[in-house]
């Protein structure tokens, strides 16, 4: 397949019929209400065996022995898949092929490098037989000394962060304009560690059909998945075929591929059988990656009418011993708000944990709440409102870069917020407002931000014969909407209705849709399928003109337009035919196109392009006993061309809850001693409940981008993380007069007594 | 040894040799019926995911061992349209995008019909609240899950007055 | 989970002959067993399923007015039972704001009693745990102990007792009957769960192959139905055991408590009625000081177990607050929020 990078700008190739902006109910709705929505663990097939991890419970040294005998002796156990045993891999776990390789462990030694880490497998006829089994192995280990905790270890520079950028950037003299400033912060700020804790956990169906391996697993990056398992497997990619209708929630934690998925498909080899594994809830805080824990210290000067000269933003993250990914806490300090002078620095240290890895909002999540409560202690230093301290600093271009926004309506999200919340009426002082009852109440907000990315993607457009479409992307549904939004675009991009496209998603045989992440999903996959109708709709129109019987004959490509099913004249919209005529006077079945999404490298050089928005929040805190409760919400958001608001909706206003786990909730505690994590499971780490929620509103306010890409589409998916944290923590702190720096904030944190 | 267990599941009469005592009531639905829209999220009663009616009852089916259950009614997802019919709550769970991943969707569902039947709640968007706190939704899709919850009570209130 | 001996006796008597066996445990609703067995905290050889005796599902009112309640009684049908509800609010408050709907519609009266502690230690079978594998150690010491015990915890162990239930029964002196092979015997709830002390393992009071066939409520109780209070604070607004718990009951006559009644949850191996609390309320008005004075001398002997102080100013801060809105009345419906500090002004609904 040929990529076409060109992402046009021509009107002419806009064809946004009505499906583009419309409040669809989703398509997978009925599916998913019905319980007939199929996930990887809901296959069955014939010959079906259960395999169940063993893990485990030292985080550093490694197993000395297992009892396989107990648990083959447990009936109807058929195997135990070990070090000693398994069947052998093509490429090595630990090597590093990529940089988003990511090395797992898939019983390739007997080391120990985490808690929770896989140690053997049983296989059985039986769920029941096989978790036994896995019991019944009572591993034994020569255990070494874990180390745990941002202290734990001697400190280093990263080499890079996140995505590649650099671990110390500056941008202007930092020291100085510190120096300078009428008024100075420097407040240090917590944040634990955080499992996606998607609600399906993760699971594989394997099955090899003679040099076929089929698998039903959910992924977030469908055929880099399948590149991968051919490196693994040392078979073609086209032999494998892995099926990822439905993901029960990804979070970033679906994005690699990771050793409990390995081992369900060597089990299978093994075995000669089709396999599940899935994983249990506890073992699942180990090998799929988590968020670093992180300690942030920001420095913040500003002049005494509050206009800010310098922000130091020094994030301390932790990796792997084995491994590299550094959260890039500090790098949402780069484009908020408009300091002449910025410095980032980070340093790390080695744990005895699983590679921390993506999670939804990656850097942004941790770096907000810090920023976004500094920027509050600055606000209230220099005795001003915090929405008109971050609207005094407000930031024309990227403050790091210099760059103009491809599009920033940012100011507009801070007055109608402001507005629909009743901002204005906010006291400057804490702990003064109480309501009927002497609870006490705050009034926080803060801003949001996340990066308009893009991968790269392709898709596949076809008219058929009877004028219909088919569209098909392996693009990825989470939860976002990509069944909904993906046919919604098809639908625009071949001048079709809904029920006239079939859209196919998915599978890894499809197209490559890149990667389900960084809220660039409908960006990529949606202008590649935009792409795709545009080129064949072109072809169409190619056919039509030069064909002498045709009505649009002579019109050339340029003039013809597409609509309902139709090519018509552009100048003389009386004159056309369908595509089904096209098509049936060419003698040809179907007609194909496709088509590309990918960065602008152009675009990307001149702006800076950001999603944006203003999150208010108001908590209740009761004064005696310490129990908070976020009792209203309100986010204004500006991303770009919305394709469905009421999916978009779903998306901030998810993301805002996550913002307020976050700041309340939720928290990963680990025994520093045995390197165990001692809440995982979701009674003790807490994510919020129902009660916890309030009717929160989400809205976005129109904005335009002409460069982001041709739809102008930006991500939705993890921005509303980003500033409601930050808003629940100011909220607090507005309600208590008590400033949290290490989240989430506990009942402990309130008490009388810490005033 | 086989235990045997006659279970009515979806309004179909079902008589099952089980041949372990350890299965529950969620593996025995998803592993051995291939009732797989009841979803396993934590297998501990934490989650709600697999929450199906028992004999008109929502529970937790992760915490109960299927032998224990000789002659029990379950109601799963699969048995609550009718036809093509979509129950009201099914319904108003597509209306309100209550819903995203879908996960713990069938849970949800299942457990707004227990609330409604259970009748504490009414109107009351505080009550559906707590009600509804038994089911996690990491996507987070609760402000949805209330409004159709609601939606779903009014609709079937309405109904049974005029059916009354 | 390991292979297990399964009966379902149709007798208590059976029942109980099949349970006095060596690593025989009964079965009710399992929500917390099947927990337990599901994460090898406990490996029982055999269970007893006890759901088929129906003689343990009713709620009944005695000649003399004491309410007893079988065994098996659902949680939530215990709590919405409307007579049940109204002369005991406080213990329908306190089952309400335990676990979700799903579980409580499940989980029975007796099993609640005997629900373990949730001290995460207890519950990783790979850390030390003198309650799992007595003299093995207690690795919550020096771990992460910020949810554990305040009083009555030893060297040995500083687990909690999580019941929500047991906490109003305590205070308003539930008694426990039991049946086992040499017969049926009553304790008093308050003495059902025993302090860790040097055995922890020990729990409970019960003998090998015993069981709880009922708790009884005395009539008495109901004297406080005017003014009874369940509150809870929790890290999360439902679904969330509590960090410190209380229940409060009084009698109020022209402006003097008569009686009184106070029990804390969350702070101790058991269930802590505050006698102390109690006698220093009788016969004083409910005002602020005297409440503060009662919560006091409730904490009188508190001492931090770990990383936990700041339960026992939250604790005493509980105790002023379940006192003040027992005072001020039961509220005339449940409220949305069962427990919730944010429901502790009675009569008023908190709606966000």
């Amino acid at each position: 397949m040929t990529p076409e990078p060109n992402l046009s700008r021509d009107p002419a190739h806009l064809r946004h019929g009505s499906n583009i902006g419309q409040s669809l109910t989703r398509v997978d709705g009925r599916a998913k209400v019905t319980g007939a929505a199929r996930y990887a663990a809901d296959n069955n097939p014939p010959g079906l065996l259960y395999a169940v991890l063993a893990v485990s419970s030292i985080a550093r040294g490694r197993v000395v022995a297992l009892d396989v005998d107990a648990a083959k002796a447990h009936p109807g156990v058929v195997e135990v898949m070990t070090s000693a045993n398994r069947p052998a891999l093509a490429a090595d776990p630990d090597g590093k092929p990529n940089p988003f390789a990511f090395r797992f462990e898939a019983l390739q030694n007997d080391r120990v490098r985490y808690a929770n880490q896989p140690i053997a497998v049983v296989i059985a006829e039986s769920l029941e037989a096989a978790t036994e089994g896995a019991a019944l192995l009572a591993p034994r280990y020569e255990a070494e000394a874990a180390h745990i905790g941002l202290d734990s270890d001697e400190a280093y520079v990263p080499p890079v962060v996140g995505m590649g950028y650099p671990a110390e950037s500056y941008h202007g003299d930092v020291e100085a304009a510190l120096a300078g400033s009428d008024r100075q912060i420097t407040a240090t700020y917590e944040t634990p560690a955080h499992y996606h804790n998607a609600m399906e956990p993760h699971a594989i169906v394997a099955e090899w059909q003679d040099e076929t391996l089929v698998i039903d697993t959910p992924t977030q990056g469908l055929v880099m998945m399948r590149g991968r398992l051919a490196e693994l497997f040392g078979i073609p990619p086209e032999s494998i075929l892995i099926r990822s209708p439905y993901l029960g929630g990804g979070f970033g934690g679906k994005g690699f591929i990771a050793g409990p998925q390995i081992l369900g498909i060597l089990a299978a080899k093994m075995l000669g059988r089709p396999v599940k594994l899935v994983v249990r809830r506890e073992q699942l805080y180990g090998p799929f990656g988590h968020r670093s824990p992180t300690r942030q210290t920001l420095q913040l000067g500003a002049s005494a009418t509050g206009q800010l000269s310098a922000i130091h933003h020094h994030a301390r993250v932790a990796t792997s011993r084995f491994e590299d990914f550094y959260e890039a806490a500090a790098h949402v300090t780069h484009t908020l708000y408009a300091a002449p002078a910025l410095a980032t620095t980070y340093d790390a240290v080695r744990m005895d944990t699983g590679t921390p890895l993506f999670v939804r909002a990656p850097g942004l999540a941790p770096g907000s709440i810090a920023l976004e409560s500094a920027v509050d202690e600055m606000a209230e230093a220099c005795g001003l409102d915090p929405l008109a301290f971050r609207v005094k600093n407000y930031a024309e271009v990227e403050p790091a870069t210099g760059k103009p926004f491809s599009s920033k309506a940012l100011r507009e999200c801070y007055t109608r917020g402001a507005e629909r919340f009743g901002w204005w009426e906010r006291p400057l002082k804490a702990r003064t407002m109480r309501d009927k009852d002497g609870f006490l109440v705050g009034w926080g907000m803060g801003t949001a931000t996340f990066h308009a990315l893009m991968f790269a993607g392709q898709a596949r457009a076809v008219i058929r014969r009877d004028g219909s479409g088919v569209v098909e992307s392996g693009a990825h549904d989470m939860g976002q909407g990509a069944w909904t939004a993906f046919a919604q675009i098809a639908a625009d991009s071949l001048a079709l209705d809904l029920d006239q496209v079939t859209f196919k998603a998915g599978t890894s045989d499809l197209p490559d849709a890149g990667i389900a992440g960084g809220s660039a999903h409908t960006a990529t996959v949606g202008t590649a399928i935009h792409n795709a109708g545009a080129a064949v709709i072109a072809k169409l129109a190619e056919l039509a003109t030069a064909d002498q019987r045709s009505p649009l004959y002579g019109a050339g490509n340029a003039g013809v337009i597409a609509r309902n099913g139709r090519l018509l004249r552009r100048d003389d919209d009386g004159r056309g035919e369908s595509y089904a005529d096209i098509l049936a006077r060419a003698g040809l079945d179907e007609i194909e196109g496709s088509g590309a999404g990918m960065p602008d490298p152009a675009a990307n050089a001149q702006y800076a392009m950001s999603s944006h928005g203003a999150v208010f929040a108001e908590v209740k805190v009761d004064p005696d006993l310490g129990q908070v409760r976020v009792t209203r919400m309100i986010g204004a958001f500006a991303a770009g061309r919305i394709i469905n608001p009421k999916l978009v909706n779903s998306q901030l206003i998810g993301g805002m809850i996550w913002g307020i786990s976050l700041a309340l909730h939720e928290e990963a505690i680990t025994d520093r001693r045995s390197g165990r994590i001692m809440n995982a499971n979701l009674g003790e780490y807490h994510v919020p409940v129902s009660a916890d929620i309030p009717a929160i509103e989400a809205f976005t306010v129109p904005e335009h981008d002409p460069f982001v890409n041709p739809l102008g589409i930006k991500g939705v998916g993890e921005i509303g993380i980003t500033g409601s944290a930050g808003a629940v923590a100011n909220a607090v702190a507005h309600a208590t007069g008590i400033r949290v720096r290490r989240f989430p904030v506990r009942i402990g944190d309130l008490l009388p007594a810490r005033r | 040894m086989n235990w045997t267990v006659s279970l009515t599941v979806n309004g179909e009469p079902r008589t099952l040799a089980l041949d372990d005592p350890r299965v529950t009531l969620l593996d025995l639905l998803r592993e051995r019926l291939h009732l797989t829209g009841t979803k396993k999220g934590c297998d501990r009663g934490q989650c709600g995911a697999c929450t199906v009616l028992v004999d008109g009852r929502r529970i937790n089916s992760c915490l109960t061992l299927a032998v224990s259950l000789d002659g029990a009614e379950i109601t799963t997802i699969e048995g609550l349209a009718t036809g093509d019919q979509l129950h009201p709550v099914q319904e108003a769970f597509i209306a309100q995008d209550a819903l995203q991943c879908g996960f713990c969707t069938p849970g949800q569902i299942m457990s707004a019909v227990g609330l409604i039947n259970e009748g504490q709640a009414g109107s009351d968007p505080e009550r559906v609240r707590e009600g509804m706190s038994g089911n996690l939704c990491r996507c987070s899709a609760y402000v949805g899950i209330v409004e159709a919850v609601l939606d779903a009570q009014a609709t079937l209130s309405d109904t049974t007055e005029r059916a009354a | 989970m390991n292979r297990f001996d399964y009966v379902k006796p149709s007798t208590v008597a059976e029942a109980i002959a099949a349970a006095s066996a060596p690593g025989a445990t009964y079965l009710a609703a399992g929500t917390n067993l099947l927990d337990l067995m599901k994460g090898n905290v406990v490996r029982p050889a055999r269970l007893v399923d006890i759901t088929q005796l129906t003689e343990l599902t009713r709620i009944e009112t005695s000649g003399n007015g004491d309410v007893r309640i079988g065994a098996l009684v659902r949680n939530a049908d215990l709590a919405h039972e409307s007579g049940f509800a109204r002369d005991f609010p406080a213990v329908a408050e306190a089952l309400l704001s335990g676990a979700s709907a799903q579980l409580r519609n499940a989980a029975t009266a007796g099993g609640n009693l005997l629900q373990r502690t949730r001290c995460a230690y207890f519950y990783d079978a790979a850390s030390a745990c003198n309650k799992r594998t007595p003299g093995a150690g207690c690795d919550a010491r020096g771990g992460d102990s910020h949810q554990h015990a305040v009083l009555g915890w030893s060297e040995a162990c500083i687990a909690t007792n999580p019941s929500d239930f047991c906490v109003p029964l305590a205070a308003f002196d539930a008694v426990v009957e039991i049946e086992g092979v040499s017969g049926r015997r009553e304790v008093a709830l308050e003495a059902l769960h025993l302090l860790p002390g040097t055995t922890p393992e020990r729990e409970t009071v019960l003998a090998p192959g015993e069981m709880i066939v009922a708790i009884r409520l005395p009539a008495a109780a109901r004297a406080f139905a005017r003014h009874a209070r369940y509150l809870k604070v929790r890290e999360r607004n439902s679904y969330a055991f509590a960090v410190v718990s209380a229940a409060a009951g009084l009698v109020i006559e022209n402006g003097t408590i008569k009686q009184a009644r106070v029990a804390l949850g969350g702070v101790a191996a058991r269930p802590w009625r505050a006698r102390d609390a109690e006698a220093l309320l009788a016969g004083r008005p409910a005002e602020p000081d005297v409440l503060q004075q009662a919560a006091e001398a409730a904490l009188r002997e508190a001492k931090p177990s770990g990383d936990n102080a700041h339960k026992i100013p939250l604790a005493r801060s509980l105790i002023v607050r379940a006192l003040q809105a027992a005072a001020q009345g039961t509220p005339s419906r449940m409220p949305a929020l069962p427990a919730s500090p944010f429901s502790s002004i009675p009569g008023v609904l908190h709606d966000a």
